[in-house]
């Protein structure tokens, strides 16, 4: 595992020293979030109504804020080959890459997201409901985003590119983040939603790192 | 494609080795830029190409190319822009399929050792990170931990004032010295390098080559690709002709 662990504290390093730093994407997530009460009104009954899905959907856009420098920084910079030429597994590295990037985007969400939705007078179990949403269904979005990632590197207007690679994908895990929300404001049971959420991430676990490793390999040809 | 596509044959200036190995070099002790002290074992590794073909999208590069370096030896491939220097280094680093042909290694590095540094044109320094950081990350990466190697690399290369620095501020010359100083923080058998002693003043390119010389004792190999004399004489030369 000293592909993960170098990887995983070097990204998160960079992040911190980088100009922008690591709450970027945080940022932008609060930030759109304060712009629908702007946009749409200040109706209370409406904004905690629609409050779940626009937090939901915000999260994956904040996501994709930061994805298309994941691999195409290393690719400019020559580490990519360092990369593929180490003896470590590069599925390894890719799963450190991954945790990384949620650890900068997705987990700061996650410590935003009861506020933000405190903002938007949501009520206490939809609040309850959208964080085990997003603490199952953001770490999906940050690993299927690395697939996507590593298949536009080295793109022209890569970003654009893999947002349209990666966002049809990304539906499966808003409906049913949105479905958790939805279920634990009306009061339902929303196990069911949480473990598609978990089922979805255990899957992406195992098999993201194979299909993102399988196209940095073919980056140099 | 046919001729006409660029195809050509090489030409190589000296023999290749046969497969011979020198003697006293391998696992013997030798004496080591360490801080010094003696490295206890050497490499002993040899490694070859067997009709290698390259080939950059629908253009052929080169064809039925024979490495074969063993212990200690060095191979300088030289030629004209867009004769294939580059894409013979990322074919033999394994970041390119070769076209042709077979690369190994006898015997086989272990699963988890370092077997090779590639080092191109770019020098996956990272701007925003530490000189130390940037060594610690490589070492790291490759599962090494040598305080002492690193030491020495940055002995060697006259980084020791600027560890602290982000490589950002250096300039292109020392962050090539930086790349550079992978090459001993971390040991490895085979060396390839792409223009090694690009944006090097006299003083570093000389370092450099002390840095060759004592891989060649310790029994690494490597091979170069360069314009510019490195001030060392290698066991072979590769001219890879003119473009047709």
């Amino acid at each position: 595992m000293n592909g993960f662990w170098a990887i995983l504290g070097r990204d998160v390093t960079l992040a911190r020293v980088e100009s922008g730093g690591a709450l970027l994407a945080v940022q932008f997530f609060a930030l759109g979030i304060l712009l629908f009460p702007l946009g749409l009104g200040p109706e209370p009954g409406m904004l905690a109504r629609l409050g779940g899905g626009l937090l939901t959907i915000m999260a994956l856009l904040a996501t994709l804020l930061a994805l298309d420098r994941l691999f195409q920084q290393d690719y400019e910079d020559g580490t990519l080959d360092l990369l593929l030429t180490s003896p470590a597994p590069l599925w390894s590295m890719v799963l450190g890459k991954g945790v990384a990037h949620w650890l900068v985007t997705g987990a700061p969400m996650l410590v935003a997201a009861p506020l933000l939705g405190i903002l938007l007078q949501m009520s206490w179990p939809a609040i309850g409901g959208l964080v085990a949403a997003l603490a199952l269904g953001t770490p999906t979005l940050s690993l299927v985003g690395a697939v996507g990632a590593s298949l536009t590197i080295g793109a022209r207007r890569g970003g654009v590119l893999l947002a349209l690679l990666v966002l049809p994908l990304y539906i499966p895990v808003l409906i049913f983040m949105s479905g958790t929300v939805t279920a634990a404001e009306t009061g339902l049971a929303f196990g069911g939603h949480v473990s598609i959420l978990g089922a979805v991430l255990l899957l992406s676990l195992v098999l993201t790192p194979w299909a993102s490793a399988v196209a940095l390999r073919q980056v140099g040809e | 494609m046919g001729a006409a596509g660029g195809r050509h044959r090489l030409k190589c200036t000296t023999e290749f080795s046969t497969g011979a190995r020198p003697e006293g070099l391998g696992k013997t002790a030798v004496a080591c830029f360490r801080h010094g002290m003696a490295l206890e074992n050497g490499f002993s590794y040899s490694f070859w190409a067997r009709g290698l073909a390259g080939a950059r999208g629908e253009r052929w590069l080169f064809d039925g190319l024979d490495i074969n370096l063993g212990p200690g030896e060095v191979l300088v491939v030289t030629g004209p822009n867009g004769t294939g220097k580059t894409t013979l280094l990322r074919i033999l680093a394994g970041l390119l399929p070769a076209a042709e042909g077979q690369v190994g290694w006898e015997p086989a590095p272990d699963d988890g050792e370092v077997a090779l540094h590639y080092l191109g044109h770019q020098n996956s320094v990272k701007g925003a990170l530490t000189v130390a950081q940037n060594l610690a990350f490589w070492q790291r990466l490759s599962g090494v931990r040598d305080g002492a190697a690193v030491a020495a690399a940055q002995t060697i290369f006259a980084l020791e004032d600027l560890v602290d620095l982000p490589a950002r501020v250096l300039s292109a010359g020392q962050q090539r010295r930086l790349a550079l100083a992978r090459l001993v923080a971390i040991p490895a058998p085979l060396w390839l390098l792409d223009e090694p002693t690009t944006a090097l003043d006299a003083g570093s390119a000389a370092a450099f080559a002390r840095a060759v010389a004592a891989h060649r004792d310790a029994g690494g190999m490597a091979i170069l690709a360069t314009h510019q004399d490195l001030g060392f004489e290698p066991t072979f030369r590769l001219d890879m002709g003119v473009v047709s």
